[in-house]
């Protein structure tokens, strides 16, 4: 695989990483060639932040670079993409309008090429269901900031349940004030520290899905 | 007993405060909080009522204050009591009970590109040209048309009265009249504040803060360009950036010193951006962390105490933020490593923190007082350490509270 256009997003040369995909779509490159050498930057991207050797900040960085490759590639991807891994419902709970966490989640899930339901902030329940039961995606994110809105995760997976979707529905939840104790309170069934892990748990859930 | 006059009993709690700063042993651990919403959950009115009501707000406050004793008291007016002046200026940046949010949750920050990334220019040519004609009109609906405003320094001189024509709109008569009620509506605000401190004081609890100040960069990552507006910018404009952080420390210096006006010469200064997971320590060192601490600095020389709350866990930083002057500052901890701040800044700083929240929620009163045990046998070791919750209490339940503050005032005593 080529290793350049891979080094220069995992290393955040974004004019670099930029230039050489314009250079290799003018050369008539296979779209998803030129695609999957920058999934697997992002993949070097979430590596680098586990360990601690990239912040926030960089991956802000590499969520745009990519933004921008994916942008560019669109237009010659139509009918020929590929599979995307799997579906994902993702949005911040009822009565919580923060979406930093959220957004940096929803960029790394499209990086790791999934299909994502960005449902935005101050989702209700209903919505949440509504999605699910569209899309069939197995897995749901509910972001949240604020302590008061441990309730609204509650309400949602309540809701869940009695739409009879928790038994097929993987949940995966984060933010700021989450912890191991909002999981058993909300019911959910994992949390993620940061929006690396939300990829992971991701990653694990749709193995199992295939199995 | 003597019953203990209001004088002295102010004197007693500053002084503890004072020695708790100068990092000697006060009499006790002092123990105080930044009350959030609390009061008003425990009086038994809406936070929306604290956001309108100026004598349930005044009530609520006083009865949480008298209950709970902590040695600084909580002013909800200049934090909580602008729901009219919000309304008033139709304040885009925040949703608030009644306004986007039910009665009974916190106001919440709306984050947006304020200042969009080409603006570095235009704002760092002439902050205030950018602030009124641009920024203002972005963030208060009610002064949309102020980004019809003539250029001001064109109306120099009897050669510039055609521009006034310009201002005879029915938008811009709205846009002052409203300005003009959110002005009478800041009066009021002041005026609860300054009515609550007196009637604090004749209670025996000093003031907690006098000014407030933000780090330069937060004012451009929290307001201006947003978080990953000003991350970004970290990496593309770097130059720009550093550029704009200066030109904002000025304002913030200035913020900050309006507490020698009224005296109580104590400066909150919460901190958002700078914490560990959001920016790598080069970018810490060269974007946050110079300006902030020139802050700290100046404050401190002008003979103001500097409250730094360092939100969210800031370990990693430790090393490098204890480079200030002895036992002049307050650094307070959510969720860093307080033990490990302890070890290393406690001869430098007074430590402020850090009962979890969550405990504080979910907790039961023995829970909170181990970890208080904890916290008063490591941290206020020496002295130089002051009680507090992690962070704002909104939702903590009382029981838990009262745990905290008696048994910091039973088992803070040093010998």
């Amino acid at each position: 695989m080529d290793d350049k256009l891979i080094d220069a997003l995992s290393n955040l040369e974004e004019k670099t990483a930029l230039a050489l995909v314009k250079e290799r779509i003018d050369a008539g490159q296979d779209p998803l060639a030129i695609l999957k050498a920058c999934q697997e930057g992002m993949i070097q991207v979430g590596k680098r932040y586990e360990a601690c050797e990239y912040f926030i900040s960089d991956l802000m960085l590499a969520g745009e670079i990519f933004k921008q490759v994916a942008d560019m590639l669109s237009p010659r991807l139509k009918g020929v993409a590929a599979r995307p891994r799997g579906k994902v419902v993702i949005g911040t709970v009822k009565g919580d309008i923060h979406d930093i966490g959220k957004n940096l989640v929803v960029t790394l899930l499209k990086a790791a090429n999934y299909e994502v339901y960005d449902l935005g902030v101050d989702v209700p329940p209903q919505r949440f269901v509504e999605v699910l039961k569209e899309s069939g995606a197995p897995v749901v994110g509910l972001s949240a900031l604020l302590t008061v809105a441990f309730d609204s995760m509650k309400e949602t997976l309540a809701a869940l349940d009695a739409a009879g979707l928790r038994p097929q529905v993987k949940v995966m939840i984060g933010g700021g004030p989450i912890t191991q104790d909002t999981v058993a309170y909300a019911r959910a069934d994992a949390m993620g520290r940061d929006a690396q892990a939300a990829v992971t748990l991701c990653n694990q859930w749709i193995k199992e899905v295939a199995k | 007993m003597v019953k203990t006059s209001v004088e002295d009993l102010l004197q007693q709690r500053e002084k503890r405060i004072n020695d708790a700063i100068a990092l000697r042993e006060p009499d006790r651990v002092p123990v105080m909080c930044i009350f959030g919403f609390f009061p008003a959950r425990f009086a038994g009115i809406t936070f929306e009522d604290a956001m309108y009501d100026y004598d349930k707000t005044m009530q609520a406050w006083i009865s949480a204050m008298v209950e709970f004793q902590p040695d600084v008291c909580d002013d909800p007016f200049t934090s909580r009591f602008f729901g009219r002046l919000l309304e008033r200026l139709d304040y885009r940046q925040f949703r608030w009970p009644g306004h986007g949010v039910p009665p009974n949750l916190s106001f919440q920050y709306v984050e947006d590109e304020y200042m969009k990334a080409d603006e570095y220019d235009a704002f760092l040519s002439d902050p205030s040209d950018f602030m009124l004609r641009r920024y203002w009109p972005r963030i208060f609906g009610s002064l949309r048309t102020f980004e019809n405003l003539f250029s001001i320094p064109g109306l120099y001189s009897y050669a510039g009265f055609g521009k006034l024509a310009t201002l005879d709109t029915p938008e811009m008569a709205k846009a002052v009249e409203d300005l003009m009620a959110a002005a009478r509506e800041a009066k009021r605000m002041l005026a609860g504040s300054a009515e609550y401190g007196e009637k604090m004081r004749q209670l025996g609890f000093p003031a907690q803060f006098g000014a407030m100040a933000h780090a330069p960069f937060d004012v451009i990552s929290d307001f201006l360009r947003g978080t990953v507006g000003a991350m970004l910018d970290m990496y593309r404009l770097p130059d720009r950036l550093l550029k704009a952080v200066e030109q904002i420390y000025p304002f913030m210096l200035q913020n900050g010193l309006g507490a020698k006006r009224n005296g109580i010469l104590r400066v909150f200064m919460p901190l958002h951006k700078g914490i560990d997971s959001f920016m790598s320590p080069d970018q810490f060192k060269t974007f946050y962390w110079p300006t902030l601490r020139r802050l700290i600095l100046a404050f401190i020389d002008e003979g103001l105490t500097p409250f730094v709350f360092w939100e969210g866990d800031c370990t990693s930083r430790l090393e490098l933020i204890g480079d200030i002057p002895r036992g002049k500052a307050v650094y307070m901890f959510e969720a860093t490593n307080i033990f490990k701040a302890k070890e290393i800044l406690g001869d430098v700083v007074c430590i402020r923190g850090n009962v979890p929240l969550s405990l504080l929620l979910a907790g039961t009163p023995d829970d909170v007082k181990g970890y208080c045990k904890k916290l008063i046998d490591v941290v206020g070791k020496g002295g130089g350490f002051i009680m507090d919750a992690s962070t704002n209490l909104d939702d903590a339940k009382p029981e838990n509270l009262k745990a905290m503050f008696e048994f910091t005032k039973e088992y803070g005593r040093y010998a």
